[in-house]
Protein backbone atom coordinates (compact mmCIF):
# COMPACT_ATOMS: atom_id res chain seq x y z
CA UNK A 1 0.00 0.00 0.00
CA UNK A 2 2.70 2.47 0.75
CA UNK A 3 2.58 5.89 2.44
CA UNK A 4 0.05 8.42 1.48
CA UNK A 5 0.74 10.55 -1.02
CA UNK A 6 1.05 14.89 -0.86
CA UNK A 7 -1.16 16.09 -3.38
CA UNK A 8 -1.81 19.88 -3.74
CA UNK A 9 -3.76 21.26 -6.75
CA UNK A 10 -4.44 25.20 -6.64
CA UNK A 11 -6.30 26.53 -9.61
CA UNK A 12 -5.45 29.95 -10.98
CA UNK A 13 -6.46 32.17 -13.79
CA UNK A 14 -8.53 28.88 -15.22
CA UNK A 15 -5.39 27.04 -15.08
CA UNK A 16 -4.98 24.07 -12.28
CA UNK A 17 -1.03 22.98 -10.94
CA UNK A 18 -1.70 19.46 -9.79
CA UNK A 19 1.79 18.73 -7.45
CA UNK A 20 2.30 15.52 -5.81
CA UNK A 21 4.84 13.76 -3.69
CA UNK A 22 5.10 9.85 -3.34
CA UNK A 23 7.04 7.99 -0.89
CA UNK A 24 8.07 5.03 -2.78
CA UNK A 25 11.71 3.56 -2.49
CA UNK A 26 12.47 3.75 -6.35
CA UNK A 27 15.26 0.91 -6.43
CA UNK A 28 17.05 1.14 -9.31
CA UNK A 29 18.38 -2.82 -9.35
CA UNK A 30 21.69 -1.43 -9.98
CA UNK A 31 22.88 -1.10 -6.34
CA UNK A 32 24.31 -4.27 -3.97
CA UNK A 33 23.21 -4.28 -0.15
CA UNK A 34 26.59 -5.43 2.60
CA UNK A 35 26.83 -8.95 1.30
CA UNK A 36 27.32 -7.70 -2.37
CA UNK A 37 24.08 -8.88 -3.57
CA UNK A 38 22.25 -7.28 -5.80
CA UNK A 39 19.27 -5.28 -4.18
CA UNK A 40 15.79 -5.89 -6.39
CA UNK A 41 14.96 -3.46 -8.57
CA UNK A 42 11.49 -1.58 -6.88
CA UNK A 43 9.86 1.51 -8.11
CA UNK A 44 6.41 2.92 -9.26
CA UNK A 45 6.25 2.28 -12.99
CA UNK A 46 2.52 4.04 -14.16
CA UNK A 47 1.02 6.86 -12.36
CA UNK A 48 -2.62 7.90 -13.30
CA UNK A 49 -3.83 11.68 -12.61
CA UNK A 50 -7.68 12.25 -13.04
CA UNK A 51 -9.12 16.10 -12.65
CA UNK A 52 -12.54 16.09 -12.00
CA UNK A 53 -12.66 12.11 -13.51
CA UNK A 54 -10.99 12.94 -16.55
CA UNK A 55 -7.67 11.41 -17.11
CA UNK A 56 -5.61 14.20 -17.43
CA UNK A 57 -1.82 12.53 -17.25
CA UNK A 58 -0.87 9.02 -17.43
CA UNK A 59 3.20 8.52 -16.80
CA UNK A 60 5.68 5.61 -17.52
CA UNK A 61 8.16 5.61 -14.66
CA UNK A 62 11.47 3.55 -14.96
CA UNK A 63 14.04 3.45 -11.89
CA UNK A 64 16.04 6.59 -13.06
CA UNK A 65 13.11 8.53 -11.10
CA UNK A 66 13.98 9.65 -7.72
CA UNK A 67 13.28 8.24 -4.46
CA UNK A 68 10.12 9.93 -3.16
CA UNK A 69 9.01 10.78 -6.48
CA UNK A 70 7.87 14.57 -7.08
CA UNK A 71 5.18 15.46 -10.40
CA UNK A 72 4.12 18.50 -11.26
CA UNK A 73 2.08 19.33 -13.99
CA UNK A 74 -0.58 22.00 -15.13
CA UNK A 75 -3.81 21.90 -16.71
CA UNK A 76 -6.22 24.19 -18.74
CA UNK A 77 -9.53 24.53 -16.59
CA UNK A 78 -10.55 22.99 -13.34
CA UNK A 79 -11.99 24.78 -10.05
CA UNK A 80 -12.08 25.13 -6.91
CA UNK A 81 -13.64 21.75 -5.26
CA UNK A 82 -12.89 19.77 -7.97
CA UNK A 83 -11.37 16.48 -6.93
CA UNK A 84 -7.63 15.30 -8.29
CA UNK A 85 -7.02 11.32 -7.84
CA UNK A 86 -3.94 10.25 -8.35
CA UNK A 87 -2.92 6.12 -8.61
CA UNK A 88 0.45 4.71 -8.79
CA UNK A 89 1.26 1.15 -9.24
CA UNK A 90 4.76 -0.42 -8.76
CA UNK A 91 6.73 -3.27 -10.57
CA UNK A 92 5.62 -5.59 -7.98
CA UNK A 93 2.47 -4.98 -8.42
CA UNK A 94 1.39 -2.80 -5.26
CA UNK A 95 -1.23 0.26 -5.73
CA UNK A 96 -1.92 2.97 -4.13
CA UNK A 97 -4.47 6.16 -4.91
CA UNK A 98 -4.85 9.38 -3.02
CA UNK A 99 -7.30 12.41 -3.54
CA UNK A 100 -7.63 15.75 -3.28
CA UNK A 101 -9.73 18.71 -3.52
CA UNK A 102 -8.68 21.60 -5.92
CA UNK A 103 -7.91 24.89 -3.82
CA UNK B 1 -20.21 -31.84 -0.64
CA UNK B 2 -16.79 -33.64 -0.05
CA UNK B 3 -16.55 -33.75 -4.27
CA UNK B 4 -16.87 -29.75 -4.34
CA UNK B 5 -14.41 -29.41 -1.80
CA UNK B 6 -12.04 -31.49 -3.45
CA UNK B 7 -12.74 -29.91 -7.04
CA UNK B 8 -12.29 -26.61 -5.23
CA UNK B 9 -8.98 -27.10 -4.05
CA UNK B 10 -7.89 -28.59 -7.22
CA UNK B 11 -9.07 -25.29 -9.03
CA UNK B 12 -6.97 -23.33 -6.78
CA UNK B 13 -3.83 -25.81 -6.92
CA UNK B 14 -4.55 -25.16 -10.38
CA UNK B 15 -4.28 -21.16 -10.22
CA UNK B 16 -1.45 -21.58 -7.81
CA UNK B 17 0.68 -23.28 -10.38
CA UNK B 18 -0.12 -21.19 -12.74
CA UNK B 19 0.53 -18.12 -10.69
CA UNK B 20 3.96 -19.61 -9.83
CA UNK B 21 4.45 -20.44 -13.75
CA UNK B 22 4.66 -16.57 -14.01
CA UNK B 23 1.14 -17.00 -16.07
CA UNK B 24 -0.76 -15.42 -13.77
CA UNK B 25 1.02 -12.17 -13.21
CA UNK B 26 -0.95 -8.87 -11.84
CA UNK B 27 -1.56 -7.92 -15.25
CA UNK B 28 -2.82 -4.77 -14.45
CA UNK B 29 0.41 -3.36 -12.99
CA UNK B 30 2.24 -3.76 -16.68
CA UNK B 31 -0.96 -3.39 -18.67
CA UNK B 32 0.81 -0.19 -20.60
CA UNK B 33 4.16 -0.05 -19.02
CA UNK B 34 6.86 -0.16 -22.29
CA UNK B 35 9.03 -2.90 -21.02
CA UNK B 36 11.33 -2.73 -24.38
CA UNK B 37 11.32 1.38 -23.94
CA UNK B 38 12.61 1.24 -20.14
CA UNK B 39 15.17 -1.59 -20.86
CA UNK B 40 16.30 -0.25 -23.19
CA UNK B 41 20.33 0.29 -22.78
CA UNK B 42 21.21 2.88 -25.64
CA UNK B 43 19.31 5.92 -26.33
CA UNK B 44 19.18 4.53 -29.93
CA UNK B 45 17.00 1.17 -28.62
CA UNK B 46 14.42 3.30 -26.49
CA UNK B 47 13.96 5.90 -29.31
CA UNK B 48 13.04 3.00 -31.30
CA UNK B 49 11.07 1.28 -28.75
CA UNK B 50 9.30 4.43 -28.51
CA UNK B 51 8.54 5.03 -32.17
CA UNK B 52 10.21 7.46 -32.38
CA UNK B 53 13.39 7.22 -34.97
CA UNK B 54 15.56 9.77 -35.33
CA UNK B 55 13.60 12.73 -33.64
CA UNK B 56 14.57 16.51 -35.07
CA UNK B 57 16.20 18.81 -32.97
CA UNK B 58 13.75 21.47 -31.57
CA UNK B 59 13.77 24.89 -29.93
CA UNK B 60 10.37 24.13 -29.35
CA UNK B 61 11.41 21.76 -26.53
CA UNK B 62 12.95 22.83 -23.63
CA UNK B 63 15.01 21.50 -20.81
CA UNK B 64 14.76 23.68 -17.78
CA UNK B 65 16.94 22.45 -15.00
CA UNK B 66 20.29 23.68 -13.53
CA UNK B 67 23.72 23.09 -15.21
CA UNK B 68 24.95 21.40 -12.28
CA UNK B 69 23.64 19.02 -9.61
CA UNK B 70 25.16 18.83 -6.22
CA UNK B 71 23.25 15.65 -6.04
CA UNK B 72 22.54 13.29 -8.33
CA UNK B 73 20.02 11.33 -6.55
CA UNK B 74 17.50 13.84 -6.73
CA UNK B 75 18.12 16.06 -9.80
CA UNK B 76 14.55 18.23 -10.70
CA UNK B 77 14.05 18.80 -14.04
CA UNK B 78 11.16 20.42 -16.07
CA UNK B 79 10.61 19.41 -19.69
CA UNK B 80 8.41 22.20 -21.85
CA UNK B 81 6.78 21.57 -25.38
CA UNK B 82 5.52 24.69 -27.02
CA UNK B 83 4.90 22.40 -30.17
CA UNK B 84 0.77 21.74 -30.44
CA UNK B 85 -0.77 19.23 -29.76
CA UNK B 86 2.05 17.64 -27.37
CA UNK B 87 0.81 14.06 -27.03
CA UNK B 88 3.71 12.20 -24.99
CA UNK B 89 6.85 13.77 -23.39
CA UNK B 90 9.81 11.68 -22.34
CA UNK B 91 12.96 12.00 -20.36
CA UNK B 92 15.95 10.32 -21.15
CA UNK B 93 19.64 10.41 -19.05
CA UNK B 94 21.99 9.24 -21.39
CA UNK B 95 24.18 7.68 -19.39
CA UNK B 96 22.31 5.94 -16.95
CA UNK B 97 22.07 1.96 -16.87
CA UNK B 98 18.11 2.41 -17.45
CA UNK B 99 18.25 5.29 -19.51
CA UNK B 100 14.58 6.40 -20.51
CA UNK B 101 13.61 7.70 -16.77
CA UNK B 102 10.14 8.18 -17.72
CA UNK B 103 7.39 8.83 -20.35
CA UNK B 104 4.11 11.61 -19.74
CA UNK B 105 1.01 11.03 -21.95
CA UNK B 106 -0.73 13.74 -21.69
CA UNK B 107 -4.49 14.88 -22.27
CA UNK B 108 -5.18 17.74 -24.27
CA UNK B 109 -5.86 19.90 -21.90
CA UNK B 110 -3.32 19.61 -20.06
CA UNK B 111 -0.14 21.78 -20.40
CA UNK B 112 2.83 19.88 -21.76
CA UNK B 113 5.04 21.13 -18.76
CA UNK B 114 6.12 18.81 -16.36
CA UNK B 115 8.53 18.30 -14.02
CA UNK B 116 10.24 15.69 -12.03
CA UNK B 117 13.44 14.87 -10.23
CA UNK B 118 15.09 12.08 -11.68
CA UNK B 119 18.38 9.91 -10.79
CA UNK B 120 21.89 10.95 -12.59
CA UNK B 121 24.67 8.30 -12.19
CA UNK B 122 27.52 10.59 -14.01
CA UNK B 123 27.40 14.18 -15.53
CA UNK B 124 25.16 13.07 -18.60
CA UNK B 125 22.86 14.54 -21.81
CA UNK B 126 19.33 14.54 -20.42
CA UNK B 127 17.14 14.39 -23.04
CA UNK B 128 13.58 14.98 -23.83
CA UNK B 129 11.75 14.01 -26.45
CA UNK B 130 8.42 15.24 -27.58
CA UNK B 131 5.67 13.59 -29.89
CA UNK B 132 3.26 16.30 -31.37
CA UNK B 133 0.95 15.61 -34.08
CA UNK B 134 2.16 12.24 -34.59
CA UNK B 135 5.73 14.08 -35.20
CA UNK B 136 9.10 13.51 -32.73
CA UNK B 137 11.31 16.27 -31.35
CA UNK B 138 13.88 16.47 -28.97
CA UNK B 139 16.20 18.95 -27.21
CA UNK B 140 19.58 18.08 -25.02
CA UNK B 141 20.58 19.71 -21.72
CA UNK B 142 24.16 18.45 -20.56
CA UNK B 143 23.87 18.23 -16.14
CA UNK B 144 27.14 18.23 -14.63
CA UNK B 145 27.05 15.48 -11.30
CA UNK B 146 29.57 16.27 -8.42
CA UNK B 147 28.12 13.41 -6.59
CA UNK B 148 26.34 10.54 -8.16
CA UNK B 149 23.16 8.77 -7.74
CA UNK B 150 23.32 5.76 -8.12
CA UNK B 151 25.31 4.70 -4.76
CA UNK B 152 22.28 5.39 -2.35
Amino acid sequence: MGNPMKIRAASKDGVTEIKVLMSHEMETGQRKDANGATIPAWFINEVTAKLDGKTVMQAQWGPSISKNPYLAFKVKGGKAGDKVTVTWVDNKGDTRTDEAMVT
Amino acid sequence: MRTQQFERRQVLTFLGALAAAGFVVPRAAFANWDKAAFEAKTVDDALKALGAGTPASSGDVQIIASDIAENGAVVPVQAVSKLPNTERIAIMVEKNPNMLAAAFDIGPETIPEVTARIKMGQTSNVLVVVKADGKFYSAAKEIKVTLGGCGG
